[in-house]
């Protein structure tokens, strides 16, 4: 034994790195959310950017435009400038295309190449027959939707990230505010005891009572939707349970011996709750909060299915899911990839959440 | 022959986080028909672990190596229903804990019941009888009535009782009993280990008897093996290893009874504590709404004083209330009457007014597991006192502080820094005796500060207090169950019984004396290992 200390903490902690499965989905949760952060800067595309042309483009790892979007894109400029592409030839990242038409070209309406998000500004090469037939290249513009796009032309990829910040946001501080409201509710009642305890718990009860979904209804009926309010819908619920479980852990330690030891050390409430009481009930609210931060995604997720969540264009992993579904049949990609960024982020607070009960347990020291 | 438990070369390791445990090295030993083995040592000696390895009850973690053969069946390596079949039926186990050991959700006739019929094919009723049979036969009075009573019903000899009537159920050949008694006062001790000689004699069974009390082993069995980190240091008949012990750790056992008095205090010394009609009184709810009240005399009119420099031994079974009576002083328990420290009457006080007087009024606790909070580095525990009463110090003059009284319970300072689950028992009472003098008390409440540890440990706990006192002129009220303790610790003694002192008086004369017949029951309990000192008693055989 060294003669720093041990604590049981740092012991926990070694459990912890010992069991791969928790530390393969803490690694893999950090990765997440570092993609979730950082990822949006490095996409190239802004979640919000509307791409017209590009509705509901499956994934795919090659820059788009495919070959098979260009003949029809061309096609359709074609049409508007009233004119036939003859000759499409593509030369890397440019297209030479002859457009033949029976009145002359307005080589102003090329502007439509541009317009197009397919395709940069075109250049005329060459003028024949009074401006009837027009070589123009153009040069395309390369995009990449790993993920494909959603039903309004939006990069995929780009957006799952930026859910991920929402939803990852909302898990973890709606969690905080849950837990920090209810350690310390919980801990008062269990200590102040008898009349105090039964008033606060009585009060816990009656907020149990509430339905939650009429209750975010009615909140979101009041105040409007907002980002704001989604915490205080979902702290405000869950930390009743965090409130219980700390007050039964209270209740339990206040009667061992070390706080009888620091009441006749005369230690005052305030520190025996802070010294005493609350470290040693939070093995517990870790893992609760592992498995609290899921739940609150869920949550999140669920409202936001039903319309009372985030809003447009903002988004999370609950609004895509719900996009998802809605297309399910004709564009599955929709659906799959922020559902596999949700479920893998829950496994992983899942698996971490069994990893820290068995580290925190201390039956097998 | 054929001994009815053959061991050879018995080898168990754990393997724990912290690397692999080698429990139990290569042990050897045989238990003939009939006959008593004691098996003795401290708390991680592997006395325990030998016995459930043998039976195959090691935890998940254990792994056995070696022979252990029951009646020349090997056990070791053998299937689970095939010890499933040897157990109950061929060997049988009581253990330390009677409270834990039944189901509480079953009467005891019906846990009986579950026994007989595992191994024999009989009808309810016929087991029912069975069932009271085996009661009388472990001197369970009304036999037949009590197989409808709950565990929590009956009293922890009684519980007690009951395992052992469980154990008796298919007529073992073996009884292991893993300290049976520990748990239980030292007047119901002596009563069960009667019980466990005499059905020994009826049923003519071997017993493995586990302990860790020398005392008991002199009285109960004729052969003993002395155990010490997973290996037997010394094998032999009782009588021999107590009359000329071989191993120095067996030498160190037997002289492990606290020893040595007290001085004396000067008879003027002044009066710090004076508690006058002490009474506690808990109300035990009764009835569906809790309209019927049961009043329970926890403490009932006690009278104590204790002068600067003397320890009074508060003594009593459990259940008396001698612990009641000293947290009533400090005020974890609510008194009526008065307790007067220091010319000050310490009743009427509010919680911020006593704060101050808590500075020289101290209590160390029984247990040292418990008392110690498990967040918070030793130097954090020992100091925390001195945040609360002596505000003006810095937190490296604290430390300093905590370091010193560290040194004083003969610890290393610099293991402040590490936690409480890092050290051993003895270690953690030491902690708690230095959280206590570190205020510089006057008084010190001592909760059985003695009574979790091993035997060897205790000894040094008592010269640890002894000395600490004679340094500091501290004032002990020192509540124990132990007699051999009280009596190497106090000036007089205080006999409690349901809540009332029914003997009060200076330790020798008291103990070579006593007048209540209580105190003498107890007496005799508590000493019959070395009866030659308590008049009165013949030595059992």
């Amino acid at each position: 034994m060294s003669t720093a200390g041990n604590s049981l903490w740092a012991d926990a902690a070694r459990r912890l790195r010992r069991n791969r499965a928790a530390t393969a989905s803490l690694a893999m949760l950090i990765l997440l959310a570092l993609a979730c952060v950082f990822g949006p800067m490095l996409v190239g595309n802004a979640y919000d950017r509307v791409y017209p042309d590009y509705v509901r483009v499956p994934p795919s790892l090659q820059a788009q435009p495919t070959a098979d979007l260009i003949a029809p894109a061309v096609e359709r400029i074609a049409s508007r400038l009233r004119a036939r592409a003859t000759d499409i030839s593509r030369d890397g990242d440019t297209l030479k295309i002859v457009l033949e038409a029976p009145r002359a070209i307005d080589e102003r309406s090329l502007a439509f190449f541009e317009r197009s998000d397919l395709f940069a500004a075109a250049r005329v090469m060459s003028r024949e027959d009074d401006g009837k037939r027009l070589t123009v290249e153009v040069p395309l513009e390369r995009n990449y939707f790993f993920f494909g796009t959603d039903g309004n032309g939006r990069d995929l990829l780009a957006r799952t990230l930026i859910a991920g910040r929402v939803s990852l946001a909302i898990g973890l501080l709606a969690t905080f505010v849950a837990i920090s409201i209810g350690v310390v509710y919980g801990a008062v009642a269990g200590f102040a005891g008898g009349r105090i305890d039964a008033l606060m718990m009585r009060a816990v009860d009656v907020l149990y009572s509430l339905p939650f979904i009429f209750f975010v209804i009615m909140l979101v009926v009041f105040f409007g939707r907002n980002f704001v309010l989604m915490f205080i819908a979902v702290g405000a619920v869950e930390w009743l349970d965090m409130a219980r479980i700390v007050r039964g852990q209270t209740l339990s330690l206040k009667r061992r011996e070390f706080v009888a030891a620091a009441e006749t050390l005369g230690v005052s409430a305030t520190g025996i709750l802070t010294r005493h009481i609350v470290p040693n009930t939070l093995g517990p609210v870790v893992v609760y909060t592992t498995l609290l931060v899921p739940k609150v995604i869920l949550l999140e997720s669920f409202l936001s299915f039903l319309g009372l969540g985030v809003q447009e264009p903002m988004t999370s992993w609950g609004v895509l899911i719900a996009d998802g579904a809605r297309n399910i049949q004709g564009n599955t990609h929709l659906l799959v990839f922020p559902a596999i960024f949700l479920t893998t982020t829950l496994f992983c607070l899942n698996f971490l959440g069994d990893g820290l009960r068995d580290a925190l347990d201390p039956r097998d020291r | 022959m054929a001994p009815v438990l053959a061991i050879r070369d018995l080898d168990i390791r754990f393997r724990t986080g912290a690397g692999e445990l080698h429990a139990v090295k290569r042990v050897s030993f045989a238990i003939e028909k009939g006959e008593t083995l004691a098996i003795v040592g401290e708390s991680g000696s592997g006395k325990s672990q030998t016995m459930l390895a043998a039976l195959g009850l090691l935890a998940a973690n254990g792994g056995v190596t070696g022979s252990a053969k029951l009646n020349g069946i090997e056990l070791v390596g053998a299937s689970q229903s095939a010890l499933d079949e040897l157990r109950g039926r061929k060997v049988a186990m009581i253990f330390q804990e009677p409270m834990t050991s039944l189901d509480p959700l079953y009467t005891i006739g019906a846990q009986l019941v579950k026994v007989l019929r595992r191994h024999k094919p009989i009808s309810r009723v016929a087991a029912r009888e069975e069932a009271a049979a085996l009661l009388d036969r472990v001197r369970i009075p009304d036999a037949a009535a009590r197989l409808d009573s709950y565990p929590h019903e009956m009293s922890g000899g009684q519980r007690q009782r009951v395992m052992i009537a469980m154990a008796l159920a298919h007529g073992p050949d073996l009884l292991v009993a893993d300290e049976p008694t520990t748990a239980l006062d030292v007047t119901i001790q002596a009563e069960i280990l009667e019980l466990l000689g005499a059905l020994q004699r009826e049923l003519g069974m071997a017993i493995a008897f586990i302990t860790h009390d020398l005392g008991l082993v002199r009285r109960f069995a004729k052969r003993v093996i002395v155990m010490r980190g997973g290996e037997i240091v010394e094998h032999g008949a009782v009588a021999d290893i107590f009359s000329m012990p071989k191993h120095d750790y067996t030498k160190a056992l037997l002289d492990a009874e606290p020893a040595g008095r007290k001085a004396p205090v000067a008879a003027d010394a002044p009066i710090v504590l004076t508690a006058d009609d002490i009474r506690v009184e808990y109300e035990i709810l009764r009835g569906m709404f809790g309209r019927r009240t049961l009043m329970v005399k926890a403490v009932d009119g006690v009278s104590i004083a204790l002068r600067a420099g003397e320890t009074l031994g508060l003594v009593g079974e459990s259940g008396s209330g001698k612990s009641t009576l000293a947290r009533s002083i400090v005020r974890l328990a609510p008194a009526t009457g008065l307790v007067r420290f220091e010319d000050r009457a310490l009743l009427p006080l509010s919680k911020s007014e006593i704060r101050p007087i808590r500075k020289t009024l101290q209590m160390v606790f029984q247990d040292p597991y418990g008392s110690l909070s498990p967040r918070m580095s030793v130097g954090e525990i020992v100091s925390e006192g001195l945040r609360v009463h002596e505000p003006g110090l810095t937190a490296s003059q604290r430390d300093a502080r905590a370091a010193s009284a560290l040194e004083e319970v003969r610890l290393d300072p610099e293991m402040r820094r590490r936690f409480p689950h890092e050290f051993s028992g003895g270690q953690r009472q030491r902690i708690a005796i230095a959280r206590a003098i570190v205020l510089r008390p006057k008084l010190v409440i001592l909760d059985e500060p003695t009574s979790a540890l091993d035997r060897t440990i205790q000894k040094a706990i008592v010269e640890l207090l002894r000395d600490l006192q004679a340094r500091h002129g501290l004032a002990y009220l020192f509540v124990s169950h132990d007699l051999a303790t009280v009596r190497a610790m106090a000036d007089r003694i205080a006999v409690m019984k349901d809540g009332k002192i029914v003997e009060e008086g200076e330790t020798e004369s008291l103990l070579a004396n006593p007048r209540a017949d209580y105190t003498r029951r107890l007496l005799a309990a508590a000493f019959t290992g070395k009866v030659e000192r308590v008049k009165g008693i013949e030595p059992s055989s």
